[in-house]
């Protein structure tokens, strides 16, 4: 029994007759923030269904807080949110999330609780539809966060935001790691990559490293995390 | 199954239409603005009489497969089903839930359309209200069940509205509507014997017609409920937790 809220042994995905996941292995420690950076279209979403459980894999294994990822009971310990929005747009915000809350049996109270988290307290009441992109984005946020889940998979969550948001959302995650819960969080963003206590870069389908950010930083001898990185995909190739 | 989830689900769905009030008023004046226009075009209540207990199967079947296609179709296209494949709902609780939302509906609609048809349009009914009312009902509920199931197999919404004509039509056509049954050939008989609406269009028209509850009816209720339960079982059958 490991310590690891999340643990990833050779795993391997094909969509459309192609490989998108070769041959990943890796562990993701509890009560922390790891980001999963790499650029779009890197495999990032796909191992990111993997990890919920609703992507068919062609081999490998993946253990979400000792259980083979997909199992019922995980169902209730793990809050997604996908890159686009997944929420109903023809209801409110509050109305959407009750929805989704009773579905968790989370208590009613959590529903205004996310709502509070994401920043979305004044438009509570509009309809998910009339929403600006980056509102959309936190509402489909406060879907993941109903329930109070151990392992928070976050694909995206920061796109479209003002810096100003990035950072209260940043904040809130690591708010969240610190109560206890794991979080994985995706972005394209480097900038964002310092924000994580461990960072798995990816590119083409593999991993190229993980590592916390200093220890990537110095090991490449790179100024920054974006240095480091390109420094890792010319030397990989 | 969990009933608590399953009227959640009910009351998400009728939220959603709330917000909708454009639908809602469709929904539920369509059929009976349509039995109207049906007795003025025959402009005589012996032969609206006699097509008017078909229709009143007939029309609620149709709109609630496009419905029912469209907004499970949406469901899966703007990923809100892979979200919920994520929860703990089950796939059942799921298609259940959207049946009683539906199923509501298709009671004020039906009742409202047989209300005016019996007590303005002059449609004579020997059997009983209550079983017109729930064979119709009954209908309405597999038009749903198949909606759902059909849009499994499609990608769009324009592919959505198409199954429309190559699922419904073919049994409106089929039903004993506008060639007696007993005088189609063999090849046409034997489909009309497998498509479900011929059943309800049957049992509305024997309703109609006589005060008796034959084993006919009876029997014709049972192939509707359960070809509305299977297309809903099937319709489960698509929804996969895992795709590729």
């Amino acid at each position: 029994m490991t310590n690891s809220a999340l643990e990833v042994t050779g795993l391997r995905v094909r969509r459309g007759g192609r490989e998108v996941v070769g041959d990943v292995s890796f562990s993701v420690p509890r009560g922390a923030v790891t980001g999963l950076l790499g650029p779009s279209g890197c495999g990032k979403t796909t191992l990111m269904r993997a990890i919920v459980g609703v992507q068919i894999v062609e081999a490998g294994t993946v253990t979400v807080l000792g259980l083979p990822a997909g199992s019922p009971p995980l169902r209730r310990r793990i809050g997604y949110a996908t890159q686009n929005p997944a929420i109903y747009a023809d209801l409110t915000i509050r109305e959407a999330l009750r929805y989704f809350a009773a579905v968790l049996r989370a208590p009613a109270s959590d529903v205004d609780r996310v709502i509070d988290e994401v920043g979305l307290a004044d438009h509570a009441g509009k309809l998910v539809g009339s929403l600006s992109g980056g509102q959309h984005n936190r509402a489909n946020l406060a879907v993941a966060l109903l329930g109070e889940p151990e392992l928070l998979v976050l694909d995206e969550p920061t796109v479209g935001l003002d810096p100003l948001l990035r950072d209260e959302l940043w904040a809130l995650f690591r708010r969240l790691a610190d109560g206890g819960a794991t979080l994985l969080v995706s972005s394209h963003v480097m900038d964002e990559a310092a924000r994580c206590d461990r960072l798995l870069l990816m590119r083409e389908g593999t991993l190229l490293a993980d590592d916390a950010p200093l220890a990537l930083r110095e090991r490449t001898g790179a100024a920054d995390l974006e240095q480091a990185f390109l420094h890792l995909v010319r030397a990989a190739s | 199954m969990n009933p608590a989830l399953t009227l959640a689900t009910t009351r998400r769905i009728l939220t959603q239409l709330r917000h909708d009030p454009r639908t809602v008023v469709m929904l539920i004046l369509v059929p009976t603005l349509l039995m109207i226009l049906l007795r003025y075009v025959f402009n005589s209540t012996l032969v609206f009489s006699r097509v008017a207990p078909a229709l009143l199967g007939v029309f609620p079947f149709l709109i609630m497969f496009l419905i029912a296609s469209i907004t499970t179709l949406r469901e899966r296209t703007t990923a809100t089903l892979e979200r919920l494949m994520t929860l703990p709902i089950g796939r059942l609780d799921l298609l259940f839930g959207y049946a009683l939302a539906f199923g509501s509906i298709a009671v004020v609609q039906v009742a409202l359309a047989a209300g005016v048809s019996l007590w303005w349009l002059g449609l004579d009914l020997a059997g009983s209200v209550v079983l017109l009312l729930v064979i119709a009902v009954l209908d309405a509920l597999l038009g749903m069940a198949l909606g759902l199931f059909v849009s499994a197999f499609a990608r769009t919404e324009f592919q959505a509205i198409q199954f429309m004509p190559v699922f419904v039509l073919p049994q409106i056509l089929l039903c004993g509507l506008f060639v007696p049954r007993e005088e189609m050939g063999w090849l046409l008989r034997w489909l009309s014997d497998v498509m479900p609406l011929s059943y309800a269009v049957e049992a509305l028209t024997r309703v109609t017609a006589s005060s008796t509850v034959d084993a006919v009816i009876l029997r014709n209720l049972v192939v509707v409920a359960c070809c509305a339960l299977l297309a809903l079982v099937l319709g489960a059958a698509t929804l996969r937790r895992r795709t590729p």
